[in-house]
């Protein structure tokens, strides 16, 4: 089985650098490969897309950056819907948008389910970032993307199919819209920001009169008298449950103190995050 | 008398050794001729006539090039163009004889055996043919596959490798090591090893250079005002509205020198004035510090004097309480990565976002050591108002103080480890002076008022709770602290309570025991276990300047680089922060910039200075000042007065500033010409800054392209201006931007490790990690143990320590000063800067405005994507970044922040155009709504490159996103000369862009000169 490119997303070490997003604008921006792609417009497009997750409300917030490209799926829809053969699947697993095949083809924009191809008008074609095939052809190691990603974020692995699921199944990377089965070779490491919400909050209590954290509280969440997670608050009150389910409805915390419950709350989670202020 | 007989022995033979030598020249040059088609095209540029003389002993050889041909002749003829001049053959022998010594043939010059006589327009041709013989095999850059040659280059944001093909450049990539490059270091902390990737990260503005080189804003003719005539109306009013018509470069030069000689005769010395942006392109030979400066001084001209600006509050404040003057009050910072990774438990962010501002120049590779620290065990808090780049990435505890409120957050930290005894005591009693004073104003013994958390909540709007909380954990855990964005700069230091803040800072360390292990300032962004020990220039050296006051030249470079002195006859000063003040009201005063000691900063210079004319003429370099100064409609007005005769700028690109030039000299880009330089190499004011580097890598600044259009480098611009000024062999002494460029090489420690002829080649050069046993120790262990400083820094100079050389720190008693002595003796009764640190509430929060008009605080911290205006605007990729600007109608918007619930009440959506306002300005904005703002807090960057008035320029709503044209420009305390303006008071409202709002704006325009100068009237 030959061996394949797959692009592993780690979301928590992604900075919003944007320097991915850079290195497109720099390979393709008003330049050609001929073969490969057209010149891109100096502006509006976003071959490299980088979202912003942002969960809770002030005082506790997270913030996490998502970036988001061709997923290169093996069972794209790009390739079904092209005339001409203009989309096409390498053997190395990345697919290609003819530049003079595709031409004129604006439906291709909407047949992407990630909103990933882009209209050029200027060139009238549709494009995406072809994980900068015409340099790894010339024998470039990585896509320039990992190249100039100062953390890690973004690493490409070149293995196979086979190899590609163990890795998948070892770091429990995920890939996005997973529902709509088109196989993505983009896959995620902690794609919970974007896909799951958070319960946090801030306890206090009232000692010699004056109001202070409430650290060292254990939390314990439950649904439907099935216990779901635990947390011990911190120094400054704060507990916090990440990977919670949109829309997952009723919950219930339970404060306590040397195993003796002070309080049970109830929260209703809806489709944001919850950061609630409980004094105990 | 020493005998100089033509017939003695030793002078015999050095006579026929000069003779066959300068035939030897003649051959070179005929070889060069034909081997060479650049040799040959330069010397077909201009027919001269020249010789080289060795006076005493009458031996010469002639050199004629005419129509490209050269011939040569033995004997003197003093009726060439060009002579070059020997005094003698023991001279003549030394200096022709290859390799050059520097040292020697500057000594003949300073000694006048050495002379180059003719008109300006042919010496330096003549030198420059002399000098090519040197080039023979020198061949740049490394060549890859499909006809691209891979150049190298250095940026502030890092250094690149640079891809040309067919004379254009394809793209930028980071610097990968390979393995011919020096290996890295490890630290093995807490059982683990921490190893750097093998890679040069850069920052997202060296990734838009490109875009930079290409940008559409570039200026490649020299430019003239359309209704500027310097001999006739020169209509100054009009400057920054009228067109420009492209000129020639004799036309332009001629006007520029024209210009200063005419003010130089018809006002006096003084009259001309520079001004520079805080940075430049990288490079150590074209910086403004370097070129620039040895320009201005051998000119003479009036300094448009700098302030501290990143500074200020370590500046004027700490330094006070612990010395480090010459690093402006910040503090030392070796070693302290591996102690952090070893010993630290906690990291308290105050002010500080490195993953934002990546200290200074420093790529990412600060934030490859954080992310290590992650992989332990350690907490994190973020302190400021807004949930920044540096708390999305490390999480941790977020508390949010109202801007400038911060110093009232420090001393209820300090109440509450008072009142719980968990300060070190020990540490306090032996190594500092002055606590029970500053312990009686924290209980409120002196005003009556406990600066209590219950105290500090009401003031900073961060809960009594979390203050408590914040103080115990802090005491309970060996913390660092990362104050400001660099170690000691940036961040809320730039604040009206900025002096503060700092000093509180310091004064906090000092009480938990600043350098035992695991407490410390930093956050591992500098101290990284680089070889600090080889000796490659900074920018802040100087360069090529010449100037020994006012560089760091004298330090060090200066012995390893002889150079030409080049000392400015002018000492006249305006301070930058008052410029517009000085032209326009014709006077100003400031304190100076002066780092030596740390009475340094207590002199008042006023200006004009006796004797001194005021200045009418504007030497500009480039067009940084309405995006980073304060209340900078200032700066507009006092470019379109009268007062200000002439104003020349010499700029790459057409920026906010730039159009309003009389004269527009166009300089090419970093890439279009060569330099040398280091990586985050500044030395200066932040010595050993490499530090902040997993990897030292010196850069030579390949030549990539020839300059785009008519655009010149700004060494050749000033060449051509010192040929008209009769100075072009003084300014070059003979030498091309590439012949300093050599020097420099030869004056590092390069070529012990490196052929000169490989790093042309391959165009950069990695310092090898140095053995663990050489590595500094840690930053104030030395002080923390009570023995003597033995951290790899010269200073505090030795008359500033006042027990033995070594012992202690710069302040008086070489102690820590919680009350400074220095203050006590400047001014001990100065409100504003006591010699405790106190809290006072910024003016900006006392102001009516804030409760009724402006409710809202705008922070205006560095930009992350550009640095400061350097790749903003201007067509830039950066432009395209949804969090630097955003497109609206065919304008980039710069962004502002502000938090959801103010956004909805105003109705205002996420890229809605909003008008950002108070009585100073009013600029546009793209809203970004957002959870990581409190309420009542707006954010958006300094520094915008575009200043695009509606209207009148002054009078107009900026569409370029100009938040300086809103901050005040107020100094942090009146004995200073510090800028006050990373926060203002403003209202944001959506922009309907059918209102007049020219009229508004006049109107607030001219209610804000009433009210300044009522407010100026009753603050004196």
């Amino acid at each position: 089985m030959s061996n394949k490119w797959n692009l592993i997303v780690d979301v928590d070490e992604c900075i919003n650098c944007y320097n991915c997003a850079l290195a497109v604008q720099d390979e393709y921006a008003e330049m050609e490969h001929p073969g490969y792609t057209a010149p891109m417009p100096k502006h509006g497009h976003r071959w490299i897309n980088i979202l912003r997750a942002e969960r809770g409300k002030f005082p506790i917030v997270d913030v996490s950056f998502v970036p988001t490209m061709c997923n290169h799926c093996d069972d794209a829809p790009c390739v079904e819907a092209a005339e001409n053969n203009a989309v096409h699947k390498r053997s190395d697993g990345i697919v290609v948008i003819d530049p003079k095949a595709a031409k004129g083809q604006k439906h291709l924009v909407d047949a992407c389910p990630y909103g990933a191809i882009w209209w050029n008008e200027i060139e009238e074609v549709p494009q995406h970032w072809n994980f900068d095939a015409h340099l790894l052809d010339e024998g470039w190691k990585e896509p320039r993307c990992v190249n100039v990603c100062p953390t890690g974020a973004l690493k490409s692995v070149k293995v196979s199919d086979l190899e590609m699921s163990q890795i998948v199944k070892d770091e429990e990377l995920e890939t996005l819209k997973p529902e709509l089965e088109t196989q993505p070779r983009i896959y995620y490491k902690s794609l919970k920001s974007l896909t799951k919400v958070l319960i946090a909050g801030t306890l206090e209590k009232v000692s010699n009169g004056r109001t202070e954290c409430a650290a060292d509280i254990h939390v314990s969440l439950s649904q439907s008298g099935s216990p779901v997670a635990e947390s011990v608050t911190d120094e400054f009150g704060e507990f916090k449950f990440d990977g919670i389910d949109r829309n997952s409805g009723a919950y219930q915390l339970n404060l306590m103190c040397n195993d003796i419950s002070q309080k049970i709350v109830d929260v209703d989670v809806k489709n944001e995050s919850l950061v609630l202020e409980l004094d105990i | 008398m020493f005998n100089t007989n033509a017939n003695r022995p030793d002078v015999l033979w050095r006579r026929v050794y000069l003779h066959t030598f300068l035939y030897f020249i003649y051959l070179t040059l005929v070889a060069l001729k034909f081997l060479s088609k650049d040799f040959a095209n330069r010397i077909a540029e201009k027919n001269v006539t020249a010789q080289i003389v060795i006076r005493s002993v009458g031996i010469g050889r002639e050199f004629t090039f005419y129509d490209g041909r050269l011939s040569s002749k033995r004997g003197v003829n003093d009726n060439v163009d060009v002579t070059l001049e020997f005094s003698d053959c023991f001279v003549a022998a030394r200096l022709l004889t290859p390799p050059i010594n520097y040292q020697h043939q500057i000594d003949a010059q300073k000694n006048f055996q050495l002379k180059l006589l003719g008109p300006d327009e042919l010496t330096y041709h003549f030198t420059q043919i002399m000098i090519a013989t040197r080039r023979i095999g020198w061949r740049f850059g490394t060549k890859l596959a499909n006809g691209v040659t891979r150049y190298t280059t250095n940026t502030n944001g890092g250094p690149l490798f640079v891809h040309v093909k067919n004379e254009e450049i394809i793209r930028v990539t980071p610097i990968d090591f390979d393995s011919s490059d020096a290996s890295s270091w490890t630290i093995n902390a807490r059982g683990k090893f921490f190893t750097p990737p093998r890679k040069a990260t850069v920052s997202p503005h060296a990734l838009a250079w490109k875009s930079l080189v290409y940008s559409p804003d570039r200026i490649l003719t020299p430019l003239k005002r359309v209704d500027f005539d310097p001999n006739g109306d020169r209509n100054c009013h009009n400057r920054g509205e009228s067109g420009y018509v492209p000129i020639s470069w004799d036309e332009a030069l001629d006007i520029v020198a024209g210009e200063m000689k005419r003010l130089k005769r018809e006002a006096g010395p003084g009259a001309i004035a520079y001004s520079h942006g805080s940075h430049h392109t990288f490079g150590n030979i074209g910086y403004q510090l370097s070129a620039f400066r040895r320009f201005s001084n051998a000119i003479g001209m009036t300094e448009v004097h700098p302030n501290p600006d990143s500074w200020e509050g370590w500046y004027w404040g700490a330094m006070h309480h612990f010395g480090h003057s010459m690093r402006c009050g910040a503090p030392e910072n070796y070693g302290t990565a591996e102690d952090c990774l070893e010993h630290c438990e906690m990291i308290v962010f105050w002010s500080s976002d490195p993953e934002a501002t990546n200290g200074i120049y420093g790529g990412f590779e600060g934030t490859i050591r954080r992310k290590w620290l992650k992989e332990l065990d350690m907490d994190f808090v973020h302190i400021n108002p807004h949930y920044c780049e540096t708390a999305a990435y490390l999480g941790g505890k977020w508390i949010a103080p109202k801007p400038t409120t911060s110093p009232a957050l420090g001393l209820a930290i300090a109440h509450t480890w008072i009142s719980d005894s968990t300060y070190d005591s020990d540490y306090v009693n032996e190594k500092t002076v002055g606590f029970d004073k500053w312990k009686n104003y924290i209980l409120g013994e002196e005003d009556g008022i406990a600066k209590t958390p219950e105290w500090a909540a009401e003031e900073s709007g961060v809960p009594e709770k979390d203050i408590l909380a914040l103080a115990r954990k802090w005491a309970a855990k060996k913390t660092y602290l990362a104050a400001g964005g660099g170690n000691g700069h940036g961040g809320a230091c730039r604040n009206a309570t900025g002096t503060q803040w700092a000093r509180i800072s310091v004064c906090l360390m000092a009480m938990q025991g600043l350098g035992k292990p695991g407490i410390n300032f930093g956050f591992m962004q500098w101290g990284a276990p680089v070889n600090l020990r080889f000796y490659f220039p900074g920018y802040a050296e100087g360069g090529i300047a010449g100037d020994l006051e006012h560089t760091a030249l004298s330090v060090h470079l200066y012995q390893r680089m002889p150079q030409l002195p080049a000392v400015n006859t002018v000492t006249q000063k305006i301070p930058k922060l008052s410029l517009p003040e000085a032209i326009l009201e014709g006077e100003a005063e400031g304190h100076p910039w002066n780092a030596k000691t740390i009475e340094g900063q207590f002199t008042r210079f006023k200006y004009p200075a006796p004797g001194f004319v005021p200045v009418q003429m504007l030497y500009k370099y480039g067009g940084s000042i309405i995006g980073t100064a304060s209340d900078t409609n200032r700066y507009v007005k006092m470019y379109r007065s009268d007062k200000l005769s002439f104003v020349v700028n010499q700029s790459i690109w057409m920026e906010g500033e730039t159009k309003f030039a009389d004269i527009i000299l166009p300089a090419c880009t970093s890439m279009e010409r060569w330099d040398i330089s280091e990586w985050a190499g500044t030395h200066g004011y932040t010595q050993d800054s490499q530090s902040q580097l997993n990897h030292r890598v010196i850069a030579l600044q390949h030549k990539c392209i020839e300059p785009l259009g008519q655009s010149k480098s700004d060494y050749d611009i000033f060449v051509e201006i010192m040929k008209r000024m009769g100075m072009s062999s003084y300014f070059s002494e003979g030498m091309s931007d590439l012949d300093w460029v050599k020097r420099m090489f030869d004056g590092s420690d390069l070529p012990d490790y490196i052929s000169w002829k490989k790093f042309l080649k391959k165009g950069y050069f990695v310092v090898p990690a140095e053995d663990e046993k050489l590595r500094p120790p840690v930053s104030f262990r030395w002080f923390s143990e009570g023995k003597k400083k033995n951290i790899p820094e010269a200073q505090p100079l030795p008359g500033d320590y006042t027990d033995e050389f070594l012992s202690g720190l710069q302040t008086q008693t070489g102690k820590f000063e919680f009350e400074a002595s220095s203050l006590k003796r400047y001014d001990a009764n100065d409100p504003e800067r006591p010699p405790i640190a106190k809290y006072n509430r910024a003016w900006e929060l006392d102001e009516e405005d804030y409760a009724s008009k402006y409710p809202l605080q705008l922070l205006t911290p560095h930009p992350r994507y550009s640095f400061h205006t350097q790749a903003d605007g201007k067509d830039s990729f950066i432009n395209d970044i949804d969090d630097h600007r955003v497109e609206i109608n065919g304008h980039f918007y710069w962004v502002l922040r502000m938090n959801t619930e103010d956004a909805l009440e105003r109705g205002i959506q996420r890229h809605d155009i909003v008008k950002v306002f108070n009585d100073l300005g009013a600029v546009l904005c793209a809203a970004d709504p957002t959870e990581r703002l409190p309420r009542d807090v707006v954010h958006g960057y300094e520094s915008s490159a575009r200043y695009d008035p509606i209207g009148e320029p002054g009078n107009s709503v900026d569409r370029g996103g100009c938040l300086n044209l809103l901050t005040s420009k107020r100094p942090q305390i009146k004995k200073s000369h510090s800028l006050a303006s990373s926060s203002a008071i403003v209202q944001v409202e959506l922009w309907d862009d059918k209102e007049e709002i020219e009229t508004d704006a006049s109107a607030a325009m001219e209610r804000a000169a009433a009210e300044n100068r009522v407010m100026e009237g009753s603050h004196e």
